[in-house]
C-alpha cells in the first residue's frame, strides 16, 4: 500500500477526533477525543517512519504514548476531584479553574 | 493482501473513532476506542512497526483503557451522574463544519506536498526494522535525552495524580473536626508505639469494634 493512504486515515481520524472535542461536553470522552487525535497523529509518524525506513519516527511515537499516558492520567484525577467535590461533570460548567 | 488487510483495520479505525464521538454512553465510548485502538495496531503492524504495535495493545487498549472504565464507572455513581449531551444548535453545526474543513485542508497538503515517496510502499528498510531491539537500541543511545525525560515526566504525572485525586478535608461530607490531627509530639510519644492495639482502641476511632485490654503477664499486642 502507498503511504498516502496511512495518511489520509490518519487525517481522517484527526478530524473526527477534532470535531469530538469541540462537541462532547463530558470532559471524559472529551479525553477520549484527545486520544483520537494524539493516535492519528501517531499513525502519520509510523507511516513517514516506513516512508524513509528509519527508525526515528516510530521513537517519536513512543514519547508520544508516554505524553498521552501523563495526560490523561492528570485528567482523569481532575475529573475524579470533580467527582468527589460533587460538581458536574460537564465542562460548560466548569468556567474557573480556581478552587 | 496487504491490501484487504488495510481496509479492513482502516474502516475498524475509523468506525471506532466515529463511534467515540457519536455513542452517548461514555463506557461505550471507550470500548469503541478499544476498538480503536486494536485496529490502528494492526495499521503499525502493516507498516512494520511490530514494537509500537504490541505497545499500543498492552499499554494503551489495556492499562489505559482500565484506568478509564474505573473512572467512568466512579463518576457514574455520583449525584450528577447523568452525563451531558453534545452541544446544540449552531455549535455543533460550526463543530462539524470546522472539522471538514480540517480534514480537506489535510487531505490538500498531502495531495501538494511534492514528496516523491508517498506514492510507493516505503523505502528498503533492514530486517531488524522496528523490532524492540531496534527501538532499544536507538532509544539507549540516539535518543537517550528523550526517553531520559519521558520516564521523568512520567514519574511527575503519577505524583500529580495523587495529589489531584486525594482526598481532602473540605469534601463534601466529612467534618474538618473530625479529622485526626497529628503533631510532631504523637510520633516521639512513648505510648504511641504503633502497635495495632492503639490503632484499634484509639479515640475517634468509630470504624471498628474495641479490642480487649491485654490482660495482665500476656504481653501487649
Amino acid at each position: 500500500m502507498a503511504i498516502g493512504w496511512y495518511l489520509a486515515v490518519s487525517a481522517i481520524i484527526f478530524s473526527i477526533g477534532a470535531a469530538g472535542v469541540m462537541t462532547r461536553r463530558n470532559p471524559l470522552v472529551v479525553l477520549l477525543c484527545l486520544e483520537l487525535m494524539l493516535n492519528a497523529a501517531n499513525l502519520a509518524l509510523i507511516a513517514f517512519s516506513r516512508m524513509h525506513g528509519n527508525g526515528d519516527g516510530q521513537i517519536f511515537a513512543v514519547i508520544v504514548m508516554v505524553v498521552a499516558a501523563c495526560e490523561v492520567t492528570i485528567g482523569l484525577g481532575v475529573i475524579v476531584a470533580m467527582a468527589r467535590r460533587n460538581l458536574p461533570i460537564d465542562v460548560d460548567e466548569m468556567r474557573e479553574l480556581q478552587g | 493482501m496487504a491490501e484487504l488487510f488495510f481496509f479492513i483495520a482502516a474502516l475498524g479505525a475509523i468506525a471506532g473513532a466515529v463511534g467515540v464521538v457519536t455513542l452517548r454512553n461514555s463506557f461505550y465510548s471507550v470500548l469503541a476506542l478499544v476498538c480503536h485502538l486494536l485496529a490502528l495496531a494492526a495499521l503499525f503492524l502493516l507498516l512494520r512497526a511490530e514494537f509500537v504495535a504490541a505497545a499500543q495493545v498492552i499499554v494503551y487498549a489495556g492499562a489505559v483503557m482500565v484506568l478509564y472504565v474505573f473512572v467512568v464507572s466512579y463518576v457514574s455513581e455520583g449525584p450528577f451522574s447523568s452525563t451531558p449531551g453534545p452541544v446544540g444548535g449552531s455549535a455543533r453545526v460550526l463543530a462539524y463544519l470546522f472539522a471538514g474543513v480540517l480534514a480537506i485542508e489535510l487531505m490538500i497538503a498531502m495531495l501538494g506536498n511534492g514528496l516523491q515517496a508517498i506514492d510507493g510502499p516505503g523505502a528498503q528498510y533492514d530486517p531488524e526494522f522496528g523490532t524492540p531491539a531496534q527501538i532499544g537500541e536507538l532509544l539507549l543511545t540516539k535518543f537517550l535525552f528523550p526517553f531520559e525525560a519521558a520516564s521523568f515526566l512520567l514519574l511527575i504525572a503519577a505524583v500529580g495524580a495523587v495529589v489531584l485525586a486525594r482526598r481532602r478535608g473540605d469534601d463534601v461530607g466529612i467534618d474538618p473536626a473530625d479529622r485526626p490531627q497529628l503533631s510532631v509530639m504523637d510520633l516521639v510519644r512513648e505510648d504511641r508505639m504503633g502497635t495495632m492495639a492503639e490503632g484499634v482502641n484509639a479515640p475517634g476511632n468509630t470504624a471498628g469494634g474495641r479490642l480487649p485490654e491485654p490482660r495482665d503477664g500476656e504481653g501487649g499486642w
